[in-house]
């Protein structure tokens, strides 16, 4: 038996064809945002990776750093580290802004975590865990790190708040659980960026100290000094990174810090949920609808292009109908032709999305597990869209292809 | 000529609706044509032409009446095969006022439709398609997919697909009606030539005046009873 299907998309390949493709696009946005969708969640799980924590020490009853603002004392991390169970701990900062390299004719303005990292030097907990060109930070102050997809390149001059450093090294995937890259700078230099004001917000503040006779006593000299030296400096970070010995589980030394220091203290399976569950949950839900609504549009019109298709064979089913054809038949041929459109339309909307994904602003995760649920999706989407061609075509009369 | 082939029918009646309203299309229509004939079925507009055909090529029920099709009776007040769909397929045929070929279908393929359906192999349908096409001399257009044939090639074929499964009766519906003269005594030749060669019963509904006077045998039908009457039968031997 000849595929009747086949040979009406065979003579009528153009109409196939340009609406396979203009469904293509549309699935071509669908898996997209299903990579995007990845693509935010590895985000976050590289974050966490790169990291190089088993621990999260934050301020008590937040869930920072990542999720919400957190601020500890920078020593904290020395009663932290004698622990029992602790092998490091390290002091970190975060802090988003848009970093610019000005040493550029055209200056480059790019939103990035701006990340202090302790003066341990590489492989603590904090510090880019590799590089793709140039060396790691050496000096305490003015040296930067930065991710490449943000644009800088070695040698560049960054100005972050009112310094300027110089992009020492380069590193690859370590961006924020929003997909922005990080840059990398000495500790000192990040809390002082997160602190710092201007010069009239400081010449405020120093009058408005003088002029409180509780920090300016005639007969105490230094007091004023003293409170205007610990308003102008920063001796907060947003969490301290720890790393476990081996032996111990990170519940086990969790424990002691929540109880003893009495801060709060996430394991990597509590940070990765507070990262997917509560900080992409929004985001995920909005792509997750939109997702839902382009498979109703993608529905919508293999049904009306089927529907139509079948609308013009009306007569020509009538005359299969009384020559002898089986319903069945006919129905197998509708279907496989709003499968065959389907499957046009993935193989375009699958190529459409490896082509896209590269030059797509955020960073787009395409699983071969996601492409198999879409072309599953895809082909029952399909199927179920032809019913309403299908069910027409059933009811056609045979009598129809006899005249009067 | 044998008269247990071709197709016979006694006194078959169609209703539609029914109490007050009904209308009684057909009241009892008696016919017969044997193997090999070609009659016409004449009648004005809403006479029942189109209602007997089509209870005929048992697309609708008839309310009552006997259809006998070969040796073999198909409707006694109730259809007497269960798969009409099959009847349809193997054992009548059907040409149309228009062609109404598959339009993604090559002429072949058109032909060969009906045979692949009822489950016999590609190759031999083809064949069989091919035999046809050859004796309607439309063989060299066999590749040709149906918009590119003239509206005459385009009946040929259809009446090779009637053709095909060698059913022992064909319905004609006004076969001639889209073709100049010429072309419809064209067609009407081959409907003769191949009721002779395929021994096949033909009913041709026409109100067409050029090919009434070629019929041996005419029924008139009007308020839904059948007459027949002798034809001239000019230009058929």
């Amino acid at each position: 038996m000849i595929s009747l299907a086949g040979r009406d998309i065979l003579h009528a390949w153009g109409k196939f064809v340009f609406t396979g493709i203009g469904l293509g696009l549309l699935i071509g946005v669908t898996l997209t945002m299903a990579g995007v969708y990845r693509g935010m969640i590895d985000d976050a799980m590289v974050l966490l990776d790169n990291s190089g924590a088993d621990l999260w020490v934050v301020q008590k009853d937040t869930q920072g750093p990542y999720a919400e603002s957190s601020s500890l004392y920078d020593d904290t991390w020395r009663g932290i580290a004698a622990m029992p169970g602790v092998a490091s701990a390290a002091n970190v900062t975060y802090l988003t802004m848009q970093v610019r390299a000005v040493n550029r004719s055209q200056q480059r303005d790019v939103r990035a975590m701006v990340v202090g990292v302790s003066a341990d030097g590489p492989g603590t907990a904090g510090w880019p865990p590799y590089l793709v060109a140039g060396r790691q930070i050496t000096r305490s102050h003015y040296e930067a790190v930065a991710d490449i997809a943000s644009g800088f390149r070695l040698g560049d001059t960054l100005q972050i708040r009112r310094n300027r450093y110089t992009v020492v090294g380069l590193t690859r995937r370590m961006v924020s659980s929003n997909g922005d890259p990080m840059v990398f700078i000495p500790l000192k230099d990040a809390q002082q960026a997160q602190f710092l004001k201007d010069n009239e917000a400081i010449l405020q503040q120093r009058r408005r100290t003088a002029e409180n006779p509780a920090f300016n006593r005639p007969g105490v000299p230094g007091l004023l000094d003293a409170v205007i030296a610990s308003q102008s400096s920063n001796n907060y970070v947003n969490a301290v990174l720890v790393r476990i010995k081996p032996g111990t589980t990170a519940n086990e030394v969790a424990e002691p810090i929540r109880r003893w220091k009495r801060l709060t203290v996430f394991t990597r399976a509590q940070m990765e949920d507070i990262l997917v569950n509560k900080l992409i949950a929004t985001a995920a839900k909005q792509i997750g609808m939109f997702m839902v609504i382009l498979a109703m549009v993608s529905a919508a019109i293999v049904a009306f292009i089927i529907y139509t298709l079948t609308m013009d064979k009306i007569r020509e089913i009538a005359v299969l109908k009384l020559i002898g054809t089986r319903n069945r038949t006919i129905a197998a041929m509708i279907m496989q032709q709003a499968l065959a459109l389907g499957l046009i339309g993935f193989a375009v909307g699958k190529i459409t999305a490896t082509f896209a994904a590269p030059i797509f602003p955020k960073y787009v995760l395409l699983l071969p597990g996601d492409s198999l649920k879409g072309l599953a999706a895809v082909i029952v989407i399909c199927a179920l869209a032809s019913l309403i061609a299908i069910r027409m075509a059933l009811k056609v009369d045979p009598a129809e292809a006899i005249g009067g | 000529m044998s008269t247990n082939k071709g197709i016979r029918i006694e006194g078959l009646k169609k209703r539609y609706g029914s109490g007050d309203t009904a209308v009684d299309a057909l009241k009892g229509v008696t016919m017969q044509v044997d193997p090999g004939e070609v009659v016409g079925l004449v009648g004005p507009s809403g006479s029942g032409k189109s209602t007997l055909l089509k209870c005929l090529g048992a697309v609708i029920d008839p309310t009552a009446g006997r259809m006998v099709l070969g040796d073999e009776v198909i409707y006694d007040d109730g259809w007497k095969v269960r798969d009409l769909r099959a009847l349809r397929r193997d054992r009548i045929g059907f040409v149309f006022q228009a062609p109404y070929l598959i339009p993604f279908l090559d002429v072949t393929d058109n032909v060969a439709l009906l045979p692949m359906l009822a489950g016999m192999p590609n190759a031999e349908a083809r064949a069989r398609a091919l035999e046809l096409l050859t004796a309607l001399d439309v063989q060299h257009r066999a590749k040709a997919m149906p918009s590119q044939l003239s509206g005459g090639e385009q009946q040929r074929v259809a009446i090779a697909r009637g053709l095909v499964n060698h059913p022992p009766v064909i319905l004609a519906d006004e076969p001639t009606a889209p073709l100049d003269s010429q072309r419809a005594m064209a067609v009407i030749r081959i409907l003769n030539d191949m009721a002779k060669k395929y021994q096949t019963a033909i009913i041709v509904v026409t109100h067409d005046e050029k090919i009434i006077p070629t019929f041996k045998r005419i029924y008139h039908i009007r308020d839904g009873v059948t007459h027949e009457e002798a034809g001239e039968g000019r230009g058929f031997d």
